[in-house]
């Protein structure tokens, strides 16, 4: 208790307005880089981010050196259990009490969204690499928040439109009932609908549900050809699980899953997932690149990197390389040097932070592995097209962020 | 006596803590702190175990946050709206509860509030996942910005004392001893000629008030309002910090509400652990250490004395 | 709104009707004789499924023993493990709350509930582990006309419906099961006829405690094995009780079974309100029946 009774005296002495206010580019504040990473360790999401994410991000650190400018790079990580509230009062600690410049990981919508908000309002940069909601870039976008992997429109171009191709012209979906899934619905259906499908129902299930029975048998019951599952981590592991156990697929129905990650494949089996396809923005094998970082992080994570481990690495490396290209962690400074940079190292190649805060980065369409094709453990997905970028995100020209356009 | 240097040290403590910690966390445990007070009158007092109260905090800082957020109603204002809804709601809870005794009656809070929770989970206006995010702080009195800490720091405080004398003005009132005289003897204060059903109402009503507005400030303090505060943990931990500081003493629930909540703060790294310890507190001060911090002080200073 | 789907929806909540069952029975069991409620028959619960899963999957990781207790074998194994915490806790702890306020033995066991599920929260995810050892037999699916349903639901369905039914005949119609009402109606007598009650007190909380053991390993297979499973129920399950009444067994049976197949048939005509739909009909009971269904005052 005294520990954190001490620390706030420094918080304290600011409050009270006895500090002098740091010039904009007086190199580090507080003589440190501290990266925050606040993910879900326990819980629904916790095996496609959570651990994982901070070796990731403690990987990226030790191979830029460990330092930069000459001055230490920190890290500390939390819980944010799935509770935006819990997110947002970690975070103003962080960034109050124990000088945190920059947070990543969020792999929650709410989560995101709360922190993003509150770092918006306290000037700090938030590269969010778990969450899908496009708010985050749309209509509540901040000048300090990066969506660096995947959005919510960026997952059905690939996924629904091959779906509605082969035939999947009515949908039912099953919705995490937050913001992430309401997110992916609306723009999962707004693709069907562009490509002449239509929508015959929709059933919110609530964070975190084991039991998808009765869900399953309303979606059976709609007379949809395909039903979408606009939700992810376990939910989608248990929903697809169940739906084989009451023989949904067997009667003629397809099931999509919206957001599926390399680890809930994993989870599932082959047997159950095999010709599941999905959209992705990293397979661990894609190239000899890729491959070799994600075998060191399997060493130590013992699970192979998904999109979003991946993804912090590279966040957290462009991030330090921006704060050293600058001599400098103020935030204005940082994220108008990332704006300028182009993103290339295994995970993305030619990526572009737009204005709106949105990574621009093609994804890959991709097929579950039939058991007799793959040749190790976690060799589970093969690439089946590409999507470029354009096509993937929201067009400057189309964004309602009031950052652009305005 | 005692009481009073514990009031002398309180107010000290409190005018002085932003300068010495951070103040959003000492914010944080006057809420709690008040929360406790509120609910130790109807167990400390009443000897009704409320397994609800939830349902008040969390239910208030909605309303509040509501109409802090979309009806852009000044700080105060959304503070009473949300304590108001509290008052609402406690009558109805306590309506229903008051019908059921002892452990019924816990059950039966425990259940309504579970109602709360849904309905916060699920009405369109709460957000529900995502809460009530970003409810502005605005200004009080139109003039003083709450965004500064300090300035927010003082109203938490000045809340705080309020409903700290109310609470205190009640048990030292004849109603507060009518009160006593039921938890101690039902059938007694009933052949005395008291309306007991009456009186329980009323110590339910009060305390569920006082409960939002703990609720409603921290709402605003923290710009959140978020189905933790209305989920059947948070009323689990309201009873521990009343255990732990001492059942039906005055400054008891204020001690534990601090130790409770600095103990998950400081060990929160430790995950679910923080769960086991405040679960073995638990087994420890219903095994024997049932009097609590406070009431083991004043039982072993009057010993000594006497 | 098709037939189809009403019974379809209608069976899946009597499989949660089953669960809601076993528990009330249970906690009516032990209410009968201790006149507390236990909070941690939730987290009793839980840990039989816990037990399930350790004993099919995790023996040799965390211990080193070769050995492996498949589904039936837990059957048997978790209640009887879950049943001795409930003895030790009752012999340590509740007997020496007996002379005070009931609510202490409500705290306690709710202290109990929040050390159980802290502590398998930091071993195991929150959202759930699957369990994996359903047995080979039973995992087919059952085509009943309306639906397709898994072989093992209706296993656990049918199993729990005998469990039930037998635990309300021995205690109903047997010459133990009197011995143990005389107990419940007149200790102090009951013990002068020479009757050892603390042992039955002690005997019969483990025997509840067991009832939410056996219940969980029924669960593991269905949903998946999780710390929080138990707090999610139990607290419906109290709503039951409540609308139920403590008063009798059968009553603690059926009105589980009743609220299950409310719950479920709400999904069908109102989805947004199954998880709030036995918390009203509480309300309106509490309104017109104070003392529940099948309840008498005490």
């Amino acid at each position: 208790m005294l520990k954190h009774w001490i620390k706030g005296i420094a918080g304290a002495v600011t409050l009270a307005g006895l500090a002098v206010p740091l010039a904009a580019n007086a190199a580090l504040s507080d003589d440190k880089v501290k990266i925050g990473v606040l993910s879900d360790m326990s819980g629904v999401y916790k095996a496609l981010e959570g651990p994982g994410a901070v070796i990731a991000a403690q990987m990226a650190i030790e191979d830029f050196g460990g330092s930069v400018l000459g001055k230490p790079i920190e890290i500390i990580s939390a819980d944010h259990q799935n509770k935006p509230d819990i997110g947002a009062s970690t975070a103003r600690e962080w960034i109050d009490a124990e000088q945190v410049d920059m947070i990543t990981a969020l792999d929650n919508s709410s989560v995101a969204l709360s922190v993003q908000g509150l770092a918006a309002d306290k000037k700090i940069i938030t590269l969010n690499t778990g969450a899908g909601t496009t708010a985050l870039t749309e209509d509540q976008c901040s000048p300090y928040g990066i969506h660096y992997v995947y959005d919510t429109h960026a997952l059905p171009v690939g996924t629904a439109t091959a779906m509605v191709r082969n035939g999947g012209k009515k949908w039912f979906f099953i919705t995490a009932d937050y913001a992430f899934g309401h997110s992916l619905r609306d723009n999962t259906g707004a693709v069907v609908k562009n490509l002449g499908g239509e929508v015959v129902g929709n059933v919110n299930a609530p964070l975190s549900t084991n039991d998808f029975s009765s869900y399953l048998l309303q979606a059976q019951s709609s007379g949809a050809d395909v039903i979408g599952l606009a939700n992810a981590g376990q939910d989608t592991v248990n929903a697809i699980k169940q739906a084989n156990q009451f023989r949904i697929v067997q009667s003629g129905q397809k099931l999509a899953g919206m957001l599926v990650f390399i680890s809930d494949v994993h989870s599932m089996g082959l047997d159950i997932a095999q010709g599941l396809q999905f959209t992705t923005a990293f397979v661990w094998n894609q190239d000899d690149e890729a491959e070799q970082w994600s075998r060191r992080f399997y060493e130590r994570h013992k699970a192979m990197p998904t999109m979003v481990h991946a993804g912090v690495y590279s966040a957290v490396t462009h991030y330090l390389e921006a704060v050293k290209a600058t001599g400098t962690d103020d935030s204005d400074t940082v994220r108008k040097q990332l704006g300028e940079m182009e993103l290339n190292d295994f995970f993305v190649k030619g990526g572009k932070i737009a204005p709106n805060g949105s990574m621009l980065h093609d994804m890959y369409l991709v097929e579950v592995k039939k058991p007799d094709e793959a040749t190790e453990e976690w060799d589970l997905l093969k690439v089946v097209s590409k999507i470029p970028a354009d096509d993937a995100y929201i067009s400057m020209a189309d964004t309602k962020c009031s950052l652009v356009n305005q | 006596m005692m009481n009073r240097i514990l009031l002398v040290i309180m107010i000290v403590l409190g005018l002085t803590a932003p300068f010495f910690a951070y103040p959003v966390f000492v914010m944080d445990l006057l809420c709690f702190a008040l929360f406790a007070c509120a609910f130790n009158l109807l167990l400390g007092y009443a000897g009704l175990l409320s397994f609800g109260h939830a349902a008040f905090f969390g239910g208030a800082a909605y309303v509040a946050g509501y109409a802090l957020k979309e009806w852009g109603f000044p700080p105060l204002l959304g503070i009473l709206t949300g304590t108001g809804f509290a008052l609402l709601l406690g009558t109805v809870f306590g309506y229903l509860a008051i019908r059921r005794q002892g452990i019924y009656f816990a059950m039966v809070t425990l259940a309504l509030a579970q109602i709360i929770y849904f309905l916060a989970l699920q009405l369109p206006f709460t957000g529900g996942e995502n809460g009530l995010q970003r409810i502005p702080r605005g200004e009080l009195f139109g003039f003083i910005d709450l965004n500064n800490e300090l300035a927010m720091y003082y109203l938490v405080l000045a809340i705080f004392l309020i409903g700290f004398g109310i609470i205190y003005r009640t048990i030292h009132s004849p109603f507060g001893e009518v009160l006593q005289a039921i938890r101690e003897n039902e059938s007694r204060a009933l052949s005395l000629g008291y309306d007991v059903d009456h009186f329980k109402l009323m110590a339910f009503v009060i305390s569920a008030t006082l409960a939002g507005l703990a609720g409603a400030t921290k709402a605003l303090i923290f710009q959140f309002a978020a189905l933790t505060n209305a989920h059947w943990q948070t009323s689990g931990e309201v009873i521990l910090m009343t255990l732990v500081g001492g059942l039906g003493t005055v400054f008891g629930p204020v001690v534990g509400a601090i130790t409770v909540a600095s103990l998950s703060h400081e060990l929160s790294s430790f995950g679910s652990w923080v769960q086991v310890i405040l679960g073995v507190i638990f087994v420890f001060c219903v095994m024997v250490f049932r009097r609590g911090i406070i009431g083991e002080l004043q039982h072993r200073l009057s010993r000594r004395k006497g | 709104m098709s037939m189809q789907v009403i019974l379809a929806q209608a069976l899946l909540g009597l499989n949660v009707g089953v669960f809601y069952a076993m528990l009330s029975l249970g906690l009516a069991v032990i209410f009968g004789l201790l006149n507390i409620i236990n909070f941690a028959h939730g987290a009793m619960y839980m840990l039989g499924a816990f037990i399930a899963l350790i004993g099919y999957s995790l023996l040799e990781q965390w211990f080193g023993i070769s050995l492996q207790v498949g589904f039936w074998g837990s059957l048997l194994v978790a209640p009887l493990l879950v049943g001795l915490l409930g003895i030790l806790i009752e012999r340590t702890m509740l007997k020496r709350l007996a002379d005070l306020d009931h609510i202490y033995g409500l705290l306690l066991t709710f202290g109990i509930t929040l050390i159980l599920q802290g502590l398998f929260a930091n071993y195991f995810n929150v959202s759930g582990t699957p369990y994996p050892g359903q047995p080979e037999s039973l995992s087919g699916v059952v085509n009943l006309g309306f639906m397709y349903f898994p072989t093992y639901r209706l296993f656990a369905i049918v199993f729990s419906l005998v469990v039930c039914f037998a635990t309300w005949y021995f205690i109903e119609h047997t010459k133990l099961g009197s011995r143990l009402r005389a107990g419940v109606e007149n200790p102090n007598l009951t013990q002068a006829f020479g009757l050892n009650v603390p042992l039955m007190v002690t005997l019969t909380f483990g025997f509840g405690a067991a009832l939410a053991g056996l219940a969980g390993v029924l669960a593991a297979p269905i949903y998946s094995v999780s710390p929080l499973m138990g707090a999610d129920l139990i607290i419906v399950v109290f709503a039951v009780v409540v609308i139920g009444g403590m008063g009798s067994i059968m009553g603690a049976i059926l009105s589980g079974l009743a609220l299950g197949l409310i719950e479920g048939l709400t999904k069908v005509f109102y989805p947004p309100a199954a998880s709030t739909v036995i918390f009203f009909l509480m309300v309106l009971v509490l309104l017109f029946r104070p003392a529940g269904l099948f309840g008498k005052e005490k």
